[in-house]
């Protein structure tokens, strides 16, 4: 088990409320709590990987390890807007969430 | 061969501090439990203990650094007092949250304002609902085996609660009193190794420590926590009873002294309980009834043992050393009542509240309540229920 259900009674808890399944903070989803979301302007960036580095929650990465073509993990960015902040070139628009990108 | 030394209080717990050896004391000094922590730097800087003593800046980073040491997975101990024990307060819930073990001698004293630096309870009982164990001693001896005590009750593995050794400040902290210092190797295998349960520094097994937990299993987490309490009681009945073969003083939750045949009863905790045992021996000597009830584990709280031991008494007082503000009588007093009320027992009762910011409290005083009760029986329960005993008024 990765997770506590839901449903789970209270004897099934681990004393001290401690977390003994590592690494499960990707199964809780945040992202519903965000008011915008950063969108990138793919033919201004130039791979700096400043956005992966600084983002507070992962939620800047790549696939495989790769140093090229940044995604957005939209189920955990919390849209603080540090990625933007940080980007040299300045091609992270953040949309609020109630307005089509 | 054990040794009968004249000790203080506060050389007592530092001696039993010295022969437990834990791996961290972080602490910052506070009257009147100073020179626990001031006796104990001094083994670490001679070599007596392999302790990493830490000198914080606060008693709010102390209790912060114990806890965290603790969860680390180190035996991790401490002491204070008064305004010191409240600027952990933060802390403390935390730390029982965790289940952390650790064992913080509270030498105890009046809390501000006025600023005042003798014995009350005002401390101890004001962190009566953080989570943690908590012992209180009648005098030196009791100080120095109630902490050897507390690691064993504390770090039982159905338990891991972090445990309050109290002892009455200056009263006892600064007293000398004659104690009997077991020898080192008895007391080491007594305390035994520490077992670290789920510790952080154990990376392959790694773990989060003290997430956001909110209305989805926050409840569930302290409904669990709430499990610890019974076995904690059974683990001081059972500590208490092995120290006693080991090392011939038996302990148990509570100490019932003249109390079986008596009449009327005084509930008391600290070193009160050694005043009035003097003055139970007199009123003894002139055909009064009197007995005695001596709490030593105030938290878990033996509401059921202490409306056992209370059975059939005609009338009793509760002898409290501080004052819940704006509460009907003193803390003491009212789980004392709602445990007869829940066993279905109706004894008259009076409510004492006495010694306040280390007012003297006399046998004769104690004797003149015992005085007392015989009216408060014949009368059910007193018109004014909360007596405050020796202030000028
Ligand atoms: S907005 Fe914040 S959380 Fe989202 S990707 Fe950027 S830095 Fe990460
Ligand atoms: S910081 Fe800006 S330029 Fe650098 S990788 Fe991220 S989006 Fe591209």
């Amino acid at each position: 088990m990765s997770h506590y259900a839901p449903d789970a009674k209270y004897q099934e808890l681990a004393p001290g409320g401690i977390i003994p399944q590592a690494g499960n903070a990707e199964e809780y989803s945040t992202g519903a709590w965000r008011l915008q979301k950063p969108v990138r302007r793919d033919e201004d960036c130039i791979d700096c990987m400043f956005c992966w580095v600084y983002c507070p929650d992962n939620a800047c990465w790549t696939k495989d390890q790769s140093v090229k073509g940044l995604q957005f993990d939209y189920d955990h960015c919390k849209g603080c807007a540090i990625c933007a902040q940080v980007c040299p070139k300045k091609c992270i628009d953040m949309v609020p969430e109630d307005q089509e990108s | 061969m054990p040794e009968i030394k004249p000790m203080e209080g506060n050389q007592a717990v530092a001696e039993a501090m010295r022969q437990i050896n834990p791996d961290v004391v972080a602490a910052y000094p506070i009257t009147p439990s100073t020179e626990v922590v001031q006796t104990f730097s001094s083994f670490v800087a001679n070599g007596l203990v392999d302790t990493n003593y830490v000198a914080v800046e606060s008693e709010h980073s102390a209790m912060s650094a114990c806890t965290a040491a603790a969860v680390a997975g180190g035996r991790v101990m401490n002491a204070t007092s008064s305004q010191g024990l409240a600027l952990m307060w933060e802390i403390l819930y935390i730390t029982a949250s965790l289940r952390a073990p650790v064992i913080l001698t509270v030498v105890n004293r009046a809390l501000s304002g006025n600023i005042n630096i003798h014995c009350d309870h005002s401390d101890g009982m004001g962190a009566r609902d953080c989570g943690w164990v908590q012992l209180y001693g009648e005098n030196v001896q009791e100080g120095y085996d109630n902490l050897l005590q507390a690691v064993r009750i504390g770090e039982a593995l159905d338990v891991r609660l972090p445990v309050m050794n109290c002892i009455d400040g200056f009263l006892v902290s600064h007293s000398y009193e004659l104690l009997q210092v077991e020898d080192d190797a008895p007391v080491k295998d007594f305390v035994g190794p520490y077992q670290a349960v789920n510790p952080l520094l154990d990376i392959s097994h790694p773990i989060s420590i003290g997430p956001l937990d909110l209305w989805d299993y926050y409840f569930e987490h302290k409904r669990g926590q709430c499990d610890a309490y019974p076995p904690a009681k059974e683990a001081i009945l059972a500590v208490g009873k092995e120290f006693g073969k080991t090392f011939g003083r038996e302990y148990g939750l509570m100490e019932e002294f003249m109390l079986e045949d008596a009449e009327l009863a005084v509930v008391a905790l600290g070193s009160t309980a050694g005043v009035a045992k003097v003055a139970v021996e007199s009123l003894r000597e002139d055909g009064v009834k009197a007995g005695l009830l001596k709490l030593r584990a105030f938290r878990p709280f033996p509401a059921a043992e202490i409306a056992a031991a209370l059975q059939g008494k005609k009338a009793i007082a509760v002898f409290d050393r501080a004052i819940s503000f704006g509460a009907a009588s003193g803390p003491l007093f009212s789980e004392v009542a709602a445990a007869l009320y829940t066993a279905g027992q109706q004894i008259p009762a009076l409510s004492v509240l006495y010694g306040l910011g280390g007012r003297e409290i006399t046998p004769e005083q104690i004797s003149g309540v015992f005085r007392q009760l015989p009216e408060v029986a014949s009368g059910g329960q007193p018109a004014d229920p909360v007596l405050f005993l020796g202030v000028r008024e």
